[in-house]
């Protein structure tokens, strides 16, 4: 499904951030990238999202090279790849309800769609209640549900979730953990960075870990080590 | 789906423009500002333009006939000038009227009114008061009243003088100012305009500064260009409209006031009935400017923060 074909990246200043990374994540995996800060993590994720380009290699998503994407091609691409990030990124003055339904907008959803949809995901990550809060009326776990609910709301075929308990306590954390792993069990493909060992434990799935911008380890079922 | 689009678009532009109120109070601010600079000019503009129209009319050419030429004669050389391409309007005055003319005008002086009763007939020839359509043409006008062989032909000798040569520097004086005021007034409006767009740009650029994380996550969820742009363009819009209604406004109690301050110095010249007049055409005109510039600058600003 997703594919890094000898993939690295250099700024312009010299520094090298990811080095010849080969790596194949197929469809319904839940993957975990570990590592240090400036292990090339979030590079990779922004690999992903086509926030970055690499100076050398190719990802690709099934056959089609995501760098090379432009224009509504990009657009579609980027309506099957759900994201959430470790700051939230939610729209502030946009409601729950609005931020969620922002997404199924853009993906020209009807109305009718949106009505229904929209409080059904905001149920899943339990915040019907307050689905007409603003971002800055929420607490940073419920807004990370937020978060989740407008990555999952297109029933995208990748999520993708940047360190999401960053910024959380251990409750939180654990109710997002679950959420991710339960899209992951509904068929998603899930990649996930994070510090947090616990977690990595926890789930018991595939670890990627990288060190110095290459990939040192890749465990089928791994534990969190460094 | 279009009509579905157009109501997102315009609904998310005015929950916007609602919610950020303290971006849009400060856009709609600025821009009151700039339209207010542009009103002002433009009156000015049409203040001077009055001024030199007046000044203009006060110019003419006189033909002054001898004594002894008929009213018909001057009538026949009236038509004649009215021929003319170049000749607006000509004003015949009687040697009667021009003795009335003149004895209102001294009507207190009693020395040169006891020595026209002496004089026992009427000195005053008839006159014709030519006004050219352009200042710059008295001197054709002149040459053909002076040239026995052009306009006047066989009635040369009825005519006593011509006064354009008494009165030909104050016209050579008129034409440089009329020159320098439009050259000077062309450059005037081409750095408002260009001022006007440059304040407009960096307060729009400004207020979508603030936007720049949130255009990136839209992109990030798959939102196109021009889904992330309309509702930018609402607001701006917004913008533009409400400015012009708050400059319209302040412009009805300022126009009045103005008025009353210039009312004896522009003699006959009143602001507040030429705004009131012209005010929806200049309505218009800074409704078209406001809106223009505010979705140029709304569609470039955002162009910046969409390369994601």
């Amino acid at each position: 499904m997703l594919y890094f074909d000898r993939v690295s990246k250099e700024y312009e200043n010299g520094n090298k951030v990811l080095c010849d990374i080969s790596l194949t994540i197929n469809k319904g995996e839940l993957v975990s990238v570990v590592g240090h800060s400036g292990a090339g993590k979030t590079t990779l994720i922004k690999m992903l999202l086509a926030e970055e380009a690499p100076t050398e290699g190719v990802v690709s998503f099934n056959s089609d090279d995501i760098h090379l994407l432009r224009g509504k091609d990009m657009t579609n691409y980027r309506r099957k790849v759900g994201v959430v990030f470790q700051d939230f990124r939610l729209i502030p003055n946009k409601t729950a309800y609005e931020n969620v339904a922002f997404a199924m907008e853009a993906a020209g959803r009807h109305d009718d769609e949106i009505s229904e949809d929209v409080p059904h995901v905001l149920d899943l990550v339990d915040l019907k209640d307050k689905m007409h809060h603003f971002p800055h009326q929420l607490s940073g776990g419920e807004q990370q549900r937020v978060a989740i609910a407008r990555a999952i709301i297109n029933r995208p075929e990748i999520i993708i979730a940047d360190e999401p308990t960053g910024n959380l306590d251990p409750l939180n954390t654990y109710d997002i953990v679950q959420i991710l792993k339960k899209i992951n069990d509904l068929g998603t493909t899930v990649i996930l960075t994070t510090h947090n060992k616990g977690i990595v434990d926890n789930l018991g799935r595939r670890v990627i870990t990288m060190e110095n911008g290459r990939v040192t380890r890749d465990q089928k079922s791994g534990k969190f080590t460094m | 789906m279009k009509t579905v689009l157009w109501k997102r678009t315009i609904l998310a532009g005015l929950r916007g423009f609602y919610r950020n109120r303290t971006v849009s109070l400060s856009s709609i601010f600025i821009l009151t500002i700039t339209l207010s600079i542009v009103t002002s000019f433009y009156l000015l503009v049409a203040v001077f333009n009055y001024t030199l129209e007046q000044v203009k009319e006060k110019v003419d050419v006189r033909v002054y006939f001898t004594t002894d030429a008929t009213e018909q004669q001057a009538i026949d050389i009236k038509a004649k000038l009215l021929g003319l391409n170049d000749v607006k309007s000509v004003t015949y005055t009687s040697r009667e009227q021009a003795l009335i003319d003149f004895k209102k005008k001294h009507v207190g002086d009693q020395l040169t009114l006891q020595a026209l009763d002496e004089l026992g007939n009427n000195p005053f020839g008839a006159s014709l008061s030519v006004i050219a359509k352009d200042t710059s043409r008295y001197e054709a006008i002149a040459d053909q009243l002076s040239d026995g062989s052009g306009l006047l032909g066989d009635s040369k000798g009825i005519v006593d003088k011509v006064n354009y040569y008494q009165i030909k520097d104050s016209i050579d004086k008129l034409n440089s100012i009329i020159g320098w005021t439009n050259t000077v007034g062309f450059w005037l409006s081409i750095i408002f305009v260009l001022m006007s767009c440059m304040i407009v740009y960096n307060t729009i650029r400004l207020a979508i500064f603030v936007y720049r994380d949130e255009i990136a996550v839209m992109k990030l969820v798959g939102a196109s260009n021009m889904f992330i742009r309309g509702p930018f363009i609402v607001e701006s819009l917004l913008y533009a409209i409400v400015a012009t209604i708050i400059t319209t406004i302040i412009f009805f109690p300022a126009t009045i006031w103005v008025t009353q301050k210039t009312v004896f110095f522009f003699e006959g010249l009143n602001i507040n009935a030429f705004y009131t007049a012209h005010f929806i055409e200049l309505t218009l005109t800074l409704l078209a400017f406001g809106s223009v510039l505010t979705v140029m600058s709304s569609f470039l600003a955002v162009r910046k923060y969409l390369k994601v």
